[in-house]
């Protein structure tokens, strides 16, 4: 799929370019635009889309990190870099000393959703209760800590689902639930969101948790609240784009400077409702409310 | 002209430079260098693998820490900590269950075809151990999570079959049939004439293998064991999936665990090269390379004892 993508682009890229030369003089502007993998089906379905609307515009859009993103930053090789997690102080100086001027926008949204098995009775969970769930220390062991028993587990203990211990989702998850804290030991540490989903799907002892893309109809959706007794909100497009939901991480893209010329109109062009409705079909939230029909 | 060259070679020209001479010493040069490089791969794979973890060694390294703790949080944001005990723990336990379930099995299959099969049963026996020693072991990996997985759940209700219990039945399975191999030679090189002498004294068969047989090949069938437990120490994949990854010191066989092995495939992919995680998982591997060398060490001077005796 990614491939395939990536050779529409060129496609899409060589028949411009010809048009262009037919077109007689025309300027042939090219974004150069690199980084974040979460990221990059949806830079790609921009720049294909983008296509439609100004044809003397291509995006070149190629993935490798939010690292590598914001490093072509620092080194001035992209117009666009794209991050599913904030350029870091030390990044930003370097490239405020190379001469380069980072300015933040935020594209969209990417939900964490806390998975339970479907025969959990459990509805809502806060952000303190999980980390007595996944964070050292934690003294949530039973699903009776929680005031439920969930059916077909036969002694109540949680199976604690989480990710590989460099994976972006477990950082964010551990940086927004935990705090400054760690893990706890004996967590079954999968590798991909879908090998979570696949688990807590068949285990009805587990929770686990992943990005809001990767929900089955087999699956429930904890509804997340700040605080433990308090106002809960379900993990949905909207709630993520709004900011209500707790455990969202926003996607940015950087550029060198407030944006202007032909990378401006793309931006814009990303941020109107055409552009956020294609991240939305993606499975991440949009920026800000749209209503794509 | 070779004929030629054949009759005019007398007894005392045989040291004559001549073609043959060059082509005997070529030959001996290319099997010598092929004799040696396992031990220079050898060399040449430690040299790398300590190198490579060198840097955690003299630095974050601490001797307590990496042996005698089961906090391995090698991204942690608040102090990265690298204790292996509980990956230990959880290669130990899988590679102990693993010996439960395929000493049994090794020692009657190779009793069975050493002793009683005859002809064709035989033949076809040796062949289908050899055969079950050729499965790829992501496809042993891919029995425990889709067959052994829900199987266990059902049998002992527990909530996840990912767990000592399956990993240690697949790795059983997995190094049977090299046990299986090696338990034979030994038993085959235990000579005739002690059966004879026994069978002769009025002993039964069973007599005749648990009196005389077993004890004189006692060496090799230990030696065996040992080769089997070299096996489980360094098989990954399987374990990997069957296990359930968790960083935990096992108290029963339903718990799961995570394995030095399964560690370090997991993780080396997505981690910054020379970084102290990186160079950590290097010294896993250094670790990994030490066990099973002095295990594979013990059982070769093991094997070797009864060869003289």
């Amino acid at each position: 799929m990614l491939k395939r993508n990536a050779l529409l682009v060129a496609v899409a890229t060589m028949v411009s370019a010809l048009l262009a030369a037919c077109g007689g003089g025309q300027d042939r502007q090219v974004i150069q635009n690199k980084g974040s993998d979460t990221l990059v089906n949806v830079a790609q379905a921009w720049a294909e889309a983008y296509q439609t609307v100004d044809s003397a515009t291509v995006v070149a859009v190629s993935g490798g990190g939010s690292g590598t993103g914001i490093a072509a930053l620092i080194n001035g090789t992209v117009d666009i870099a794209n991050a599913s997690r904030a350029m870091k102080d030390k990044e930003i100086k370097l490239a405020k000393d190379g001469g380069h001027n980072p300015i933040q926008h935020i594209v969209g949204y990417d939900a964490l959703a806390v998975y339970l098995h479907e025969d959990n009775p459990l509805n809502t969970i806060s952000i303190e209760q999980l980390a007595e769930i996944y964070g050292d220390g934690g003294t949530y062991a039973k699903w009776t800590d929680l005031g439920v028993e969930v059916p077909g587990c036969k002694d109540q203990t949680m199976v604690v689902v989480s990710r590989q211990n460099n994976s972006g989702t477990y950082a964010y998850f551990r940086q927004t639930v935990l705090g400054k804290g760690d893990f706890r030991l004996g967590t079954r540490d999968m590798h991909g969101s879908k090998d979570v989903v696949d688990l807590v799907e068949n285990t009805p002892c587990a929770i686990g948790y992943s990005g809001l893309a990767y929900a089955t109809e087999h699956l429930k959706l904890a509804c997340i609240s700040a605080e433990t007794g308090g106002a809960c909100v379900d993990p949905s497009v909207a709630t993520a784009s709004d900011g209500s939901y707790p455990i969202a991480r926003p996607l940015f893209m950087y550029t060198n400077g407030e944006p202007t010329g032909y990378v401006g109109k793309y931006l814009d062009w990303i941020k109107s409702e055409t552009g956020q409705c294609i991240i939305s079909e993606k499975g991440y939230a949009p920026a800000v409310p749209v209503n794509c029909g | 002209m070779k004929k030629q060259t054949l009759a005019a070679t007398k007894v005392s020209d045989f040291d004559r430079l001549n073609r043959d001479w060059y082509i005997d010493k070529t030959v001996q040069a290319l099997v010598f260098i092929g004799g040696i490089s396992a031990i220079i791969f050898i060399i040449g794979i430690f040299v790398f693998i300590t190198k490579e973890g060198f840097g955690f060694l003299v630095g974050d390294f601490s001797f307590k820490e990496f042996f005698f703790s089961p906090n391995w949080r090698p991204t942690s944001e608040n102090r990265a900590t690298y204790g292996i005990l509980a990956l230990v723990a959880g290669t130990a336990s899988v590679t102990g269950l693993a010996m439960l379930v395929a000493i049994p099995f090794s020692l009657g299959t190779a009793i069975f075809i050493a002793e009683f099969a005859t002809g064709k049963t035989r033949e076809f026996l040796k062949i289908t151990v050899e055969l079950l020693a050729a499965i790829p072991s992501v496809v042993w990996g891919f029995i425990g999570l889709a067959i052994m997985n829900p199987l266990i759940i059902d049998i002992f209700d527990v909530p996840v079959g990912l767990n000592v219990l399956n990993a240690g039945i697949i790795l059983g399975l997995m190094a049977a049939p090299i046990m299986t191999s090696i338990a034979e030679d030994a038993l085959k090189a235990v000579p005739d004439r002690y059966r004879e002498a026994a069978e002769a004294m009025g002993a039964t068969r069973w007599q005749v293998i648990y009196k005389v047989v077993l004890p004189a090949a006692k060496n090799g069938l230990l030696g065996a064991v040992l080769l089997g437990v070299g096996r489980g120490f360094g098989e990954t994949m399987a374990v990997l999936m069957a296990t359930g990854h968790a960083i935990n010191i096992p108290t029963s066989v339903f718990d799961s665990v995570r394995a030095l092995t399964a560690t370090i495939a997991a993780e080396l992919g997505e981690t910054a090269v020379g970084s102290p995680h990186y160079q950590a998982l290097f010294t896993i591997g250094n670790s990994l390379f030490i066990i099973t060398f002095i295990i594979n060490l013990i059982a070769d001077l093991v094997v070797r004892g009864v060869r003289k005796g």
